[in-house]
């Protein structure tokens, strides 16, 4: 039954070369952990996107509760917190998670740099690699404000006037993040959408690019 | 499809899709150098890092249980807390902070060193073009990077130990913390746990009493508004009475309090009697939110 389904499509649209790709393809000694421990170095970047899909189920749960206003954001965040049946799992899952995946993306960044693996061919790679780390400071410093407690308005209030700092395009920078002349609901909406729309979607097109790449180039060799 | 019309077979492999041999670059050893020791990504590889996964996914589950997310008690711009952003942002924060990254110098603080440390990692592989990969025979690459990596761990380190000593000098407790006290306390009370601001409207007591027109001729209504909400600086009289009685009213009005001026000669000159100016202050009493 399933095979046949399988054929039918299979006939139409080719998709065994797509998956058998992605399937098949070799993996070195040298990045393999069985053979050689010293390879579980090359874990970090499979670790890192395990941590950002954890982050995206996570995060998808807990946009269930949250409610992205002034008003209601700390009641619901309190809420999703105390009262929500493994609510504190998610929540910590994804407060723990976010600290995690900066952890684990420098040291892939490190792997990376210490074996020389960005040298051509793979200088695309590594450029789009580093846009995945300033999208995800960004994804921390939005995610930071949306509790809406004190820890995190002061520390946005501090942000938004080193943002604002920058010559020239500091201020307009400050008021496109800030949404008018306070922290406030303004704030609070645009991090949100900044942080559940915006960010994700730029990360996952710069994240198929990366792995696009890997395959196209093959893991760097051993040294 | 999308192999020629001539092509007879099923299934078409694309196989491994390395790049292809070029002039000038040393391509790495073929895989195929090391026989039988390679193996398939899927399912023989990822199972084995699923095992690795799995492990981590334990950390952060025991992390999640043992060590709750923080959460503080609601914003309000006139709290005073100490701003701390996210540890990862720690060493910027500090960084910002030195003598020739603040005050005259910020531009060269945010723009200056940061841009150029953070554009030259973007940019590495077009800085450092030589063909060794081993970081010990590219010194200088790998030195700013470890010189890098130390200025990160001090600043990081220093930022912490700054923000802990002044939060010991302030007398300052976490506020996270705070709230957990605070939900235990209420919990073994019997009372609700939640630190969330409430919002109920607490309703005005005998709205037609003639001390509601008192209210407004005596001028409190500029400051503590037409619905007595006061806002701003000025606070709610809406269930005043729960705080203060009829003696603590009268007072506050002959003598002011915090930024109140004492009203009472404003009142008298605005026509309100003694007597007037009793019976409002009875009235302000009644103000309960509870009936």
């Amino acid at each position: 039954m399933f095979k046949n389904v399988y054929n039918w499509i299979d006939e139409r649209l080719d998709i065994t070369p797509i998956w058998r790709d992605v399937a098949d393809h070799e993996v070195p000694e040298h990045v393999n952990p069985a053979h050689h421990f010293s390879a579980f170095v090359y874990c970090f970047g499979g670790l890192t996107f395990f941590i950002t899909v954890i982050q995206i189920l996570s995060g998808m749960f807990l946009t269930m509760y949250y409610v992205p206003d002034i008003i209601n954001a700390y009641a619901s965040v309190e809420y999703l917190q105390t009262k929500v049946a493994f609510g504190q799992i998610v929540r910590g899952m994804h407060h723990w998670g976010a600290s995690l995946v900066i952890v684990m993306m420098f040291l892939h960044t490190m792997r990376v740099f210490f074996t020389g693996s960005y040298k051509a061919p793979r200088e695309m790679n590594w450029v789009v690699g580093m846009l995945i780390f300033f999208v995800m400071l960004g994804l921390g410093l939005t995610g930071y404000l949306l509790p809406w407690d004190n820890k995190a308005y002061f520390a946005t209030k501090v942000t938004l006037e080193i943002a604002n700092s920058v010559p020239v395009m500091g201020p307009v920078l400050k008021e496109l993040m800030q949404g008018g002349t306070i922290v406030g609901a303004e704030t609070l909406t645009r991090f949100f959408a900044l942080h559940v729309f915006f960010l994700p979607a730029v990360l996952l097109i710069l994240l198929v690019g990366h792995f696009i790449m890997i395959r196209r180039q093959g893991i760097s060799g051993p040294l | 499809m999308a192999h020629g019309d001539n092509s007879k077979e099923k299934i078409v492999y694309v196989g491994d899709s390395r790049v292809r041999r070029g002039n000038g670059f040393i391509t790495p050893p073929d895989y195929t150098a090391y026989p039988g020791k390679s193996e398939a990504f899927i399912p023989n590889f990822l199972l084995k890092e699923w095992m690795v996964g799995v492990v981590v996914l334990v950390g952060i589950l025991v992390l999640t249980i043992s060590e709750p997310a923080p959460l503080g008690f609601p914003a309000n711009a006139s709290a005073t807390v100490i701003p701390i952003p996210d540890w990862y942002f720690l060493f910027l924060y500090q960084y910002l902070k030195l003598p020739y990254a603040s005050g005259d110098y910020i531009v060269l603080g945010t723009l200056g060193v940061t841009g150029v440390a953070f554009g030259s990692l973007l940019l590495a592989p077009f800085l450092d073009t030589g063909r060794e990969r081993r970081f010990y025979r590219r010194p200088i690459a790998s030195s700013l990077m470890f010189l890098s990596l130390a200025a990160i761990i001090y600043l990081t380190n220093t930022a912490w130990t700054e923000y802990k000593h002044e939060m010991a000098e302030t007398g300052q407790i976490p506020e996270d913390v705070q709230r957990e006290e605070k939900a235990a306390e209420n919990r073994a009370k019997g009372l609700p746990t939640t630190s969330a601001v409430q919002t109920k409207e607490i309703a005005i007591v005998d709205k037609d009493d003639p001390a509601m027109a008192l209210y407004k001729q005596a001028t409190c209504i500029s400051c503590h508004a037409v619905d007595m909400k006061g806002g701003g600086g000025p606070p709610s009289l809406r269930g005043v009475g729960d705080t203060h009685d009829k003696e603590a009213i009268l007072a506050i009005i002959k003598n002011g309090q915090g930024q109140m001026p004492p009203m009472y000669d404003t009142a008298m000159s605005a026509g309100l009697s003694e007597q007037d100016i009793d019976s409002l202050a009875g009235w302000l009493a009644k103000q309960k939110s509870e009936q």
